[in-house]
């Protein structure tokens, strides 16, 4: 693998993200809106022992927004470059796959760090003290990265680029409305928080949110539930990718 | 050892079969033209070539290597412009190229310099999106070749562009085989193999009708006994036939065929009553194919007795 050859397809594929108005609306625009006007305006159900909404907020829409960026994002951007022929064109050149990937991967991770930045600024005008440990939190959002990456890439490699867009953004919602981002998982009928709590969005709000909280810990069961995933949807998108 | 060599390559997609057992060589610094009407099997004999298909039967290598089993290295001596496509809609120009260019680190074209060659500097900050379709075709011929390739495929790189564009294009095609690279492109265009190819491998429904130079082609096959030309639509053959001596027929509007062997004697006699009548001539051509001849003959309708 080149160096030269994956530092100029990172370059590219964050340069391309970002120039996309409609990702930079989904992966900053979106996450930004939901956490002030939620923390603003006093409509949605907190948790029990929750009294500030800033403090249940801001871990879930950190949450989104890794999911917006590794899933969804990824997804639409790499299900139109199959369908344009860009994957089949880049696979006849000297990149290879293992370094289109990790292109792929760093542009995935730089966007989330400034997604990063500017949510926690913004959360902490909003009144939020983040407390625990950043680095716990941060491991959360490498395994959940990995996750969701698997399942956009799965989407992807085996729907056409329409399909691709619908479908990453019907999973969006679910996610979003199940994951404990903006709405508590225990305000939700029992049995669907029993299958809320064994989908990826939910376990990354639960880890951010037990890691952010003093003191900081490894939220096992959410861990376990990202761990899962971050094995399986990769395994399942390396199987099923076509290229072409 | 050839750069390219093809024996008797079948590729079936289920259960079309397109390509029906096509063997050819092409040979560093050479330009061969694949010619062949719609759907004959161009593109998938090149995609073969490129390791996006695998043969059904016959053996394809390039460089000496397969190109599945040995793709990896493969990619850094072959350039590839698939027939569309390809390139992200939202990447600019100069930035497609150079990223190109890092792929093949350190050994590539100057991408400036390249964009200037394909005569694309004046867009060099237009996205892909934006460029018009014989820009894009450029554009992707430049992508093919900013790593010098030992062997370039081309799938129609002068389809949709304009006389202009044609030169450039045949311009870096010639340079490259200047350069010693093997160059398999493809085409329907007569006007095009003439123009840049060394040999000519023309294919029909998947398999190899007739191979050669240019020359070798046209001047194969039964000596022509018509002459052939161009004057105003509508002439009264018969007029012209009783003058001649001989049968006329006006094959298109403006074209017309004269059934008699193209002796000097017929020609003048052709173009005495041309400008007895005060007619122009536009266009005159006795005893030689052109290749469009051969080619139509070849692949026309007529050319299957037992298909339809
Ligand atoms: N993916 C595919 N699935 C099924 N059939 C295919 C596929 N690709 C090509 N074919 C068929 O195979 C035949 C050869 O197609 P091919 O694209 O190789 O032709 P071509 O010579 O490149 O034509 P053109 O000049 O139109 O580009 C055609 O009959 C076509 O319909
Ligand atoms: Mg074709």
């Amino acid at each position: 693998m080149s160096t030269t050859a994956v530092a100029a397809q990172t370059r590219v594929e964050l340069a391309l993200t970002l120039r996309r108005g409609e990702s930079v609306l989904l992966t900053l625009g979106i996450p930004v809106v939901l956490l002030v006007f939620f923390s603003v305006v006093d409509v949605l159900p907190l948790p029990t022992g929750v009294t500030e909404a800033v403090d249940f907020l801001a871990p879930g829409i950190l949450a989104l927004a890794v999911m917006s960026t590794a899933m969804v994002s990824l997804a639409i951007a790499t299900g139109f470059e199959r369908s344009y022929g860009v994957l089949k064109r880049l696979g006849s050149t000297p990149l290879g796959r293992p370094a289109l990937l990790a292109a792929k991967t760093l542009a995935v991770l730089a966007v989330e760090a400034l997604q990063v930045v500017v949510l926690v600024a913004v959360a902490t005008v909003l009144g939020w003290r983040p407390e625990g440990s950043a680095l716990v939190a941060a491991g959360a959002v490498l395994l959940a990265t990995v996750g969701f990456a698997g399942l956009g890439l799965l989407m992807a490699g085996t729907l056409r680029g329409e399909v691709t867009l619908a479908a990453a953004n019907g999973l969006y919602l679910v996610l979003l409305l199940l994951g404990g981002m903006v709405f508590p998982l225990d305000r939700l009928p029992a049995a669907l928080e029993a299958v809320a709590r064994l989908l990826p969005a939910a376990a990354l709000s639960g880890a951010l949110d037990a890691a952010l909280s003093a003191p900081p810990s490894v939220a096992v069961g959410p861990w376990a539930v990202l761990a899962t995933w971050a094995v399986v949807a990769p395994a399942l998108a390396a199987w099923r990718f076509r290229w072409e | 050892m050839s750069a390219v060599s093809v024996a008797g390559l079948v590729v079936r997609y289920g259960r079309v079969t397109a390509v029906d057992g096509v063997s050819f060589d092409a040979h560093a610094g050479e330009v061969l033209a694949l010619l062949g009407p719609n759907g004959a099997g161009k593109t998938t004999t090149v995609e073969t070539l490129e390791g996006y298909r695998r043969p059904d039967a016959g053996r394809v290598s390039v460089l000496g290597l397969d190109p599945i089993a040995d793709h990896a290295e493969l990619t850094r001596h072959v350039g590839v412009m698939l027939q569309q496509g390809g390139v992200y809609p939202g990447i600019r120009a100069r930035e497609a190229l150079r990223l190109f260019a890092a792929f093949y680190h350190p050994d590539h074209e100057d991408p400036d310099e390249l964009l200037d060659r394909v005569g694309l500097a004046s867009v060099a900050s237009s996205t892909w999106r934006a460029l018009s379709g014989g820009e894009q075709q450029r554009l992707s011929l430049a992508l093919a070749v900013v790593g010098r390739p030992r062997v370039a495929f081309l799938d129609e790189p002068t389809a949709g562009v304009d006389p202009g564009g044609r030169q450039v294009v045949r311009q870096v095609v010639r340079d490259l085989a200047g350069a010693g690279t093997a160059v398999v492109l493809t085409t329907h265009e007569l006007e095009e193999v003439e123009r840049v190819a060394d040999r000519v491998v023309i294919v029909d429904r998947g398999t190899v009708v007739a191979a050669g130079t240019p020359a070798e082609l046209t001047s194969s096959g039964a000596p022509v006994e018509e002459i052939r030309f161009g004057a105003p639509a509508g002439l009264d053959t018969a007029v012209l036939a009783v003058a001649l001596g001989a049968a006329v027929e006006e094959v298109t509007p403006g074209e017309y065929r004269v059934d008699t062997a193209p002796t000097p004697a017929a020609v003048a006699a052709l173009t005495a009553w041309l400008a007895e009548h005060d007619l122009s001539l536009a266009d005159l051509r006795a005893g030689r194919q052109t290749l469009e001849d051969v080619f139509l003959r070849l692949t026309g309708p007529d050319s299957h007795p037992g298909a339809r």
